[in-house]
């Protein structure tokens, strides 16, 4: 690991939920224990419908496991994780405020005085490309736009630790590599602890020191992991067409195609 | 281009065909008034001109051919008016600000919800303009007894939005206000007041119409002010040109709230997108 020290240890972590309707529990996550160092990024990949958002929520506080410890920088979570900042896939702004509003948000709840809370919502705007924009509502801004300023929301509170739902899953290719390049930057800046979540292979790679590969669901569990060695700083676009790059995702692929193959024949069989 | 082309209802014209409707009918409602059994019944337009005139203008009409008695300038409604849109702007106010404390309450408290239910639900079906009697007993024949009937009509129609309105954050953003550290006074205040507000809003129109509907309607129950007042007393001497311009004088001011409130909603609720708004860069 890069840096010493966990900022987040899920260990042995069991979540089963009750069904609605009396009928059989479903076990999304089983006996998963994932590390993230401080300083680290690490993706975690998997078929759809695995519970990789289940894990993120486990490490958010969101969601009490049924079995199993989470523990933040060495302390075990109770509650919310406080140290952490998430950045959700579905869109999380408050469509009654601006931009800008948005992004102080988390500031004024922390009672920070307002004007120096709009200072510093108005530089992570910039920083996200997004100055000028401030006064637009969320309908008003692009999907791109929007993402940028969930991203900007997320880090004006300076989180240790960032948890990253797929949260360009729903961008087009070339916004979403300018998007992942900016992430890099920002990240290598201040190399906080990500927990990226994604089921995009090439972007896991692309932006990783360390990628998770979990199983598909019911009872997903981690089936590899890969530590991604390529030089940083990366370009996500051109760190595609290196040797290195194409032999880790031949890896990650064999280890992943089968799982993604069971997962569909599990929706097909679901859906039947 | 032919005659009917040019004049052919379109997108132009609109407003003067619009007109031309009014025009049509108030022309056929004066000629069938010429029958003194229909005016007896139906009153004549231009006399009930004549009466919203003497209503509302200080000055008055020496006898002519359209008013063989003439028009006494009386400009004798406007405490009337007052009164009416006080008890509805009071209704409306107080309605409001009781619907949104319930609506938010019942909607955070699922307990207090699942025992509250049966009863509110028996509450809304309820006729409620039946309670008329029992408000005049309570609060007499003054504003109160109206403010009181309108209040119930408001309540419901906020309560059951604000009630919906809260119930239907989108999980996502309250998770993400609670990422960002927000206790639950400010998730009150920051996320779910403004969504029952839009909410709210959404149900103005209806909330402002039902209010000035209350006032009147109770006016017209058993009063001694009001336009609902003045509509009882002529209905009392079979002055039915009086009651039409009273109707008249009603629906212009509810047009008048309804516009008004369609202000106020353009003005705060701009961060709401409205269908077929371009971005405006």
């Amino acid at each position: 690991m890069p840096a010493p020290g966990c900022a987040l240890e899920l260990l042995g972590i069991t979540c089963t939920f009750a069904s609605a309707g009396g009928g059989p529990s479903y076990t999304a996550v089983a006996d998963t224990t994932l590390r993230v160092g401080a300083g680290e990024f690490v993706s975690v990949v998997g078929p759809t419908g695995c519970g990789k958002s289940t894990l993120l929520n486990v490490g958010a506080g969101l969601l009490a496991p049924s079995r199993g410890e989470v523990r933040v920088f060495g302390e075990p979570l109770r509650g919310l994780n406080r140290r952490a900042g998430y950045m959700f896939q579905a869109e999380a702004l408050l469509p009654w405020r601006s931009a800008l509003d948005n992004v102080m948000l988390g500031l004024q709840y922390r009672g920070v005085p307002d004007a120096q809370a709009r200072a510093q919502a108005q530089d992570w705007l910039a920083r996200v490309g997004l100055a000028g924009f401030g006064d637009r509502y969320p309908h008003q801004l692009s999907g791109g736009m929007r993402k940028r300023t969930a991203l900007a929301q997320t880090l004006a509170l300076d989180p240790d630790i960032i948890l990253m739902d797929e949260p360009f899953s729903a961008l087009d290719i070339q916004t979403r590599q300018l998007m992942e390049d900016e992430v890099l930057e920002l990240w290598a800046a201040k190399r906080k602890a990500v927990l990226f979540i994604t089921h995009d292979l090439d972007e896991a790679i692309a932006m990783s020191d360390r990628v998770v590969v979990l199983s598909a669901g019911p009872a997903t569990r981690p089936i590899g992991e890969f530590a991604i060695d390529l030089p940083r700083p990366r370009n996500v676009a051109d760190v595609r067409s290196t040797p290195r790059f194409v032999e880790l995702h031949r890896q990650l692929w064999d280890v992943l195609r089968e799982e993604v193959l069971k997962g569909y024949r599990q929706q097909l069989g679901k859906a039947a | 281009m032919t005659m009917w082309q040019r004049i052919k209802p379109g997108t132009g014209n609109l407003r003067l065909w619009q007109l031309g409707v009014l025009l049509v009918v108030l022309a056929a409602w004066q000629f069938a008034s010429r029958d003194a059994q229909i005016a007896f019944f139906m009153g004549e337009p231009v006399q009930v001109a004549g009466r919203v005139w003497s209503w509302f203008l200080p000055w008055g009409m020496a006898p002519n051919a359209l008013f063989p008695d003439g028009i006494a300038g009386n400009a004798d409604i406007y405490l009337h008016l007052g009164i009416t849109l006080l008890e509805t702007f009071l209704a409306f106010g107080i309605g409001t600000v009781l619907g949104l404390l319930c609506g938010l309450w019942l909607a955070l408290a699922p307990l207090a919800s699942a025992i509250f239910d049966p009863y509110i639900k028996a509450a809304n079906a309820m006729p409620r303009v039946i309670l008329a009697p029992i408000f005049a007993l309570w609060f007499g024949l003054g504003i109160w007894s109206k403010v009181a009937l309108a209040v119930t009509l408001v309540f419901f129609i906020v309560f059951f939005n604000v009630y919906q309105g809260v119930r239907e954050v989108s999980p996502v953003v309250l998770a993400n206000a609670r990422m960002l550290g927000a206790n639950r006074r400010q998730l009150l205040r920051t996320v779910y007041l403004p969504s029952a507000t839009a909410w709210v809003f959404s149900s103005l129109h209806t909330s402002v119409g039902l209010a000035f509907v209350g006032a009147v309607v109770g006016e017209y129950l058993g009063s001694a002010r009001g336009v609902g007042y003045l509509i009882l007393q002529a209905e009392g001497t079979f002055d039915v040109n009086t009651v039409f311009a009273g109707i008249v004088v009603l629906t212009a001011f509810a047009l008048l709230l309804d516009g008004l409130v369609g202000r106020v909603e353009r003005r705060l609720m701009k961060w709401q997108p409205r269908q077929g708004e371009t971005e405006k860069l």
